[in-house]
Order: structure tokens, then C-alpha cells, then sequence
């Protein structure tokens, strides 16, 4: 077992499940202290009238700061290390082809609107990943956008976010 | 008796063809949300609940427990066609699941897990019935000191249940720092909103389990490069019928199943432990436990009637005490506290349409969804055979738009993206997202809680064991959250290694 794992080791320790969980630890640990001490900014003690409002912020942030040294510790010091790779570049890279396409997603979402920001969306990932004709992309790509335009704002009443195409045709 | 009356009065209550369509519409959207990867039950009803702010409070539970139904049955399609557990508590069922299929028996495979999903159902509802009226009774005794013991036992079972304690209490305390963003509801104070308008208003659950389950689960699929190569899906009366002879003869396992499903969804075990302990304790007690895995039907009925027990039981202590035993209960709950209702034991007597109109639904509507999912699995399978590279985009939109209409802000979307790459890492690295949901949707009122019976104590710790009630409620809590160190210390007295942890979803 020892053996297959030296085998799998990669050449950047740093993106080995154990560099990754100890890396995670450690942003806890931030997040926690970052509680406690606004915690204790904004009183975490007793006042006349009970408990103040840091009490809860600061002891939830000890324990977590508390249980992620014992992952930190745990994951570095721990009998057995996990060195296998948390995620290969083929794999993430992915990963990265929704996550990237879909924070540009949200930014243009503000500029022209959900409806035409999701059409142009699924549009341009079936492009991409799926190799589909131009034809069947404008099919689909459109009337899924269509289709909830309908649901949203005709059937439910509910508002999103609109561009100058949807000024354009009057809502 | 009263009870029975309620329960008619329950049944007029949803006998409108409004309240059915709802019922039916939920059951079908929550079949297709659990058979597509990364939605699920908590993520499907999140998406859906700001749909239902302007409903009245009945049809919405009715809609949205139906979700919850829908997806509960429809975790076994994947499963067995696909060999993919669309949903953690199927996990369980591909173990038999699938090497039935592979056979050719894959009717069989489905109509003997819906079947079973139907059973557990059943025993959980007429637990539920019977049970939460008299739990809600008992609860109305409960002051501030009660229900914070009560709350505190929930958060414990799940380091005491959990795989991994230490995880399990970074991301429950994650999810009460959620909680605690914005306005503290005691005394006005801002709290960790570091100057920012934003979050003033605090996080959201709903954005939360839109992100960590939807788009997390989304962003591991694309990882893992998901290819829907599955079984054709042939079920016809015949084959329903020709199982069902075959049923009666596994009536222990489907016993044992439903009250192992029963018991852990009561506490907040978890669908997925109770499907494994269903299929382990169905392997010990068979005849031939060796031919479990190559295709034996109780080895899917097992899991599935567990399951879905577990399922319909997680509502039991929603409904009576305010506390979810699983994620979708959470965020029904959730629901609870938009559509203007107050979650705990005065449910039972201020709004006795709601919940008998709910109890009721769920008898009706594990009917319909028995009779929905067998006479339409084919379509559902079908649904897994659009390509990815359109589902993937559509549901990242579709949880976008979920994100957004929670309260109309941007700031939601990015938030959900955030807690989309969250759930990814956490996935990966095994921190349970249960727990988080939980202390998110819990947190705040579990903080009242303590405040007001500390308060009422002058600050005094004792006031958590002033009666038999609470100091009873209490110790079991701390047995839960030490149950692990008291396992690992007993092993290490009797020198062998510690036990496996059972798996929370």
C-alpha cells in the first residue's frame, strides 16, 4: 500500500489531498479567528441584561479554530498521509470550464440581463464542450431562455434581472 | 381517536384539485430534480421555495414536500439503470441494484425498489400520525432550557453518528457563523458584516444549499466527466406484477428496514446511514448473505425502504419540535418560517390545517408517487440521456435564478458561485454538508434559546440540568458528543482498532 502511494506521488506536493486539506485547515483557522475577534470587538462577555452579542460568534469561532488544528495537525502528523493527487490539471481543468464560463455568466447578467446571459450560456457550452451544429445551439439555447422567461415572468410573477432586449420588447 | 379525526380533516383539507396538481407537480419535478446530477431534495426545494412566497402556506408544503418524495424515489432509478446514485442514500442500492439490471432484470430491480420506498414511507407516516401529536403535546412543557437541550442533542448526533467528529464540528460551526451574519436578533447589534451593506441582511440558507449542493455537485460532476451509458428500462404490468407475488416473503426485511429508516430519521442520522445499516443488517439476517451484491432483490429493497423511512421521518421532528432530521427537512422548515408560521409544538394546535393537510398529503401522495414513477421511469431514464453539455449549463442557471429570487439581489449570485466552490473542496476532502445546513437554518434560534434560559438563570450553567427533562435531554446530548472519543478510548482499553464511522448525508 505504502508502495502504490510513493508510485502515485506527484511531482508538486502541492496538490496532494494532504497539501489541500492542510492548506483548507488553515483558512478555517483564519475564518475562526476572524470570529473571535469580532466577537470579542463587539463584547463576548456577560452585560446586565445577559449574554452579549459576541458571546456566540466568539466561542463558535474558538471551536473551530480549535478543530482545525487538530485536521491541521492531523493531516500533517497523522500516520497515514494521504499523497495522493486531490485533483489532476486534465480533471480540473473541467471543473475550471463550467466555473470560469460561469463567472462571466453572473457579471454580464447585470449588463444584459438573465435571459440573454443564460442563452448566450448554454449556448457557448454546448459550443464548447459539446461540438453541437450552430442550428440546434440557437434551438435550444433560445427556447430554454423563452421557456423561463414564461415561467418566471408570466406564470410566478418573479422579477430577474432584465437587459435592453427585454426594454426592447416592452418589460 | 382525535387524532383520526384530524387526519380526515386533513384529508378534506387537500381534496381540491388545486392542492392535487400541486402535489403531482411536485412529484414529477422531484423525480426529474433527483434523476439530474447536482440537484437534489435539499437543492430542488431551495431552488423552488421563492416560488411559493405568495402560495398559501398548505399547497406550498404540499408542493414541496412532494419535491422532497419525488427525489427520494427517484434516487433509485440512477442507481440501477446507470449505476450512479443520483442521490448519497443510493449509494446503498447499487450494490444489488445494478447487477440485477445488468441481468436483465431491471424492471424488477425498480418495481421492487419504489415498492420498498412505499413501504417505509408508510410506516413512517402512520408513525407520524400517531407520534408527532403526542411529541408536540409533551413539547409545549418546553421552556428556552428544553429546547436549547433539545437543539443541542440534535447538532450532537450528528459528531456522534458522523464519520469524521472533528469535520462534522468545523462545518457545524461554520454554518452557525452563517447564521450569526448580519443583525443580531436580541439586541440589534451587527455582527461579522464588517461594514459591508451587503450583508446586513445575513446569508441566506437558501443560497447556501443552492450553492454547496447544486453547483458543488455540478463542478465535481464535470470532474469526474460523467458518461450516462445505462440499461434500458422495461417495466410493464407483468413485471409489477410478477414482483409483487414475490414481496410477501420479505416482509421481516422490509420490517426491520422501515424502523431502522424510522429511528434515523427521527434523529438526524441521515437518509444514507439508514440505507447502509438497512442493506448491512438485510446481509447479516438473509439466508444467503454470500449472493448479496451480484443482484439479489433484497439487497435493493433493503436500502430503498430504508431510505425513504428515514426520509418521511426526518419531518416527525420538523413538525413536532421545529428541528429538521435531515437537509430537505432544513430547508422546508426554512419554508415554514418564510410562509409566516412559527415552527414547533404550537403548530399542532394554531395551525391544524397546515400539518393534518400535510400528514394527509403524505399518505396521498406516496400513492401517487408510487403509481407516477412505475408507469414512467422510461422518460425519467430518458432525461439521463441528454447530453451533459447541456444539462450542466441549464442547471447552473437554473440555480442562479434560484439564488437571485430569493430576495432579488446580485450579491446572492455571487455568494451562491462561492459556496459552489466550497462545496467542491469540502466534497472532496469528506466534510459533511448535512451538519452546515442544519446550524444554518437552526442557529439563530438555538442561540435564543440559550440566551433567554441563561438569562433567566443569571447566567448560570446549572440551568441545563434544573430538571429531570432537561439534565436528561442534556446528557444524552454530551453522550453524543463524545460518543466517538468514548469508542476510540474503548478500543484502545480492548486493543483493537476502532470502528468505521457511519456515514451522515
Amino acid at each position: 500500500m505504502e508502495q502504490k502511494q510513493t508510485q502515485d506521488r506527484p511531482h508538486s506536493i502541492w496538490l496532494t489531498y494532504y497539501a489541500i486539506e492542510a492548506i483548507t485547515a488553515v483558512i478555517i483557522f483564519l475564518v475562526g479567528l476572524v470570529m473571535m475577534l469580532d466577537g470579542y470587538r463587539i463584547g463576548m462577555g456577560w452585560a446586565f441584561d445577559g449574554p452579549e452579542s459576541g458571546y456566540f460568534p466568539f466561542r463558535t469561532g474558538a471551536i473551530l479554530c480549535i478543530s482545525s488544528v487538530v485536521v491541521f495537525l492531523r493531516t500533517l502528523f497523522g500516520k497515514h498521509r494521504n499523497y495522493n493527487l486531490f485533483v489532476s490539471w486534465d480533471r480540473f481543468k473541467r471543473v475550471l470550464y463550467v466555473l470560469i464560463p460561469a463567472v462571466f455568466y453572473v457579471l454580464f447578467t447585470q449588463f444584459i440581463g438573465m435571459y440573454v446571459a443564460s442563452a448566450v450560456f448554454i449556448g457557448g457550452f454546448m459550443r464548447a464542450m459539446g461540438k453541437f451544429s450552430w442550428l440546434k445551439i440557437i434551438l435550444i439555447s433560445v427556447s430554454i431562455s423563452a421557456a423561463l422567461f414564461w415561467m418566471f415572468e408570466i406564470q410566478f410573477k418573479v422579477s430577474l434581472p432584465k437587459g435592453p432586449l427585454e426594454s426592447l420588447l416592452g418589460y | 381517536m382525535e387524532d383520526l379525526f384530524n387526519l380526515f380533516h386533513g384529508f378534506a383539507v387537500i381534496f381540491s384539485w388545486y392542492n392535487l396538481g400541486m402535489m403531482a407537480i411536485g412529484l414529477i419535478l422531484g423525480v426529474i430534480v433527483g434523476v439530474l446530477p447536482g440537484l437534489g431534495g435539499p437543492n430542488g426545494v431551495a431552488i423552488l421555495l421563492p416560488l411559493t412566497f405568495t402560495m398559501n402556506p398548505t399547497s406550498a408544503i404540499v408542493m414541496l414536500s412532494c419535491i422532497y418524495w419525488g427525489s427520494l424515489f427517484a434516487g433509485a432509478i440512477t442507481s440501477i439503470l446507470f449505476n450512479i446514485p443520483g442521490e448519497s442514500h443510493s449509494v446503498a442500492t447499487t450494490f444489488d441494484g445494478y447487477p440485477l439490471a445488468q441481468q436483465g432484470r431491471a424492471g424488477e430491480a425498480l418495481t421492487a425498489s419504489f415498492t420498498g420506498s412505499f413501504v417505509g414511507a408508510f410506516f413512517s407516516v402512520v408513525l407520524i400520525t400517531f407520534l408527532a401529536p403526542l411529541v408536540a403535546k409533551f413539547a409545549l412543557k418546553f421552556g428556552p432550557p428544553e429546547f436549547f437541550a433539545v437543539y443541542f442533542l440534535s447538532f450532537a448526533s450528528f459528531i456522534g453518528t458522523g464519520r469524521d467528529p472533528f469535520k462534522t464540528m468545523i462545518t457545524l460551526m461554520i454554518g452557525f457563523g452563517l447564521a450569526q451574519i448580519g443583525m443580531d436578533s436580541v439586541s440589534g447589534q451587527l455582527r461579522l458584516t464588517f461594514g459591508s451593506s451587503e450583508l446586513l441582511r445575513g446569508i441566506d440558507f437558501l443560497i447556501a444549499v443552492i450553492g454547496l449542493f447544486g453547483l458543488g455537485e455540478i463542478l465535481l460532476s464535470m470532474e469526474e466527466g460523467l458518461k450516462f451509458e445505462g440499461k434500458e428500462a422495461k417495466i410493464n404490468v407483468k413485471v409489477v406484477w410478477h414482483t409483487w407475488k414475490k414481496l410477501p416473503q420479505y416482509w421481516a426485511t422490509l420490517l426491520r428496514s422501515s424502523a431502522i429508516g424510522a429511528w434515523m430519521g427521527i434523529t438526524p442520522g441521515g437518509a444514507t446511514s439508514a440505507s447502509f445499516m438497512g442493506y448491512g443488517i438485510a446481509k447479516r439476517f438473509s439466508k444467503n448473505s454470500h449472493k448479496f451484491g451480484t443482484g439479489k432483490l433484497e439487497g435493493v429493497l433493503a436500502p430503498e425502504t430504508a431510505a425513504h423511512a428515514s426520509g418521511c421521518a426526518a419531518l416527525l421532528p420538523m413538525m413536532a419540535l421545529g428541528i429538521p432530521g435531515s437537509a430537505t427537512a432544513a430547508v422546508l422548515l426554512g419554508g415554514l418560517m418564510i410562509w409566516g408560521l412559527q415552527p414547533g409544538p404550537l403548530l399542532f394546535i394554531e395551525q391544524k390545517d397546515f400539518v393534518w393537510g400535510l400528514i394527509a398529503s403524505m399518505y396521498l401522495s406516496n400513492i401517487v408517487g408510487l403509481i407516477i414513477v412505475l408507469t414512467t421511469v422510461p422518460l425519467f431514464a430518458a432525461i439521463l440521456r441528454i447530453p451533459f453539455s447541456i444539462i450542466a449549463p441549464v442547471i447552473v442557471v437554473v440555480c442562479a435564478i434560484g439564488a437571485y429570487s430569493v430576495n432579488n439581489a446580485m450579491f446572492n449570485i455571487w455568494a451562491m458561485l462561492v459556496f459552489g466552490v466550497i462545496g467542491y473542496i469540502f466534497k472532496k476532502l469528506d466534510y459533511p454538508l448535512a451538519p452546515l445546513v442544519l446550524a444554518l437554518v437552526l442557529g439563530d434560534r438555538a442561540e435564543v434559546a440559550f440566551r433567554q434560559a441563561i438569562l433567566g438563570s443569571q447566567g448560570a450553567m446549572s440551568i441545563f440540568f434544573s430538571n429531570m427533562l432537561v439534565s436528561g435531554i442534556m446528557t444524552f446530548g454530551l453522550l453524543m458528543l463524545f460518543w466517538p472519543a468514548i469508542t476510540l478510548g474503548w478500543s484502545k482499553i480492548r486493543g483493537t482498532e476502532p470502528p468505521e464511522g457511519r456515514k451522515t448525508d
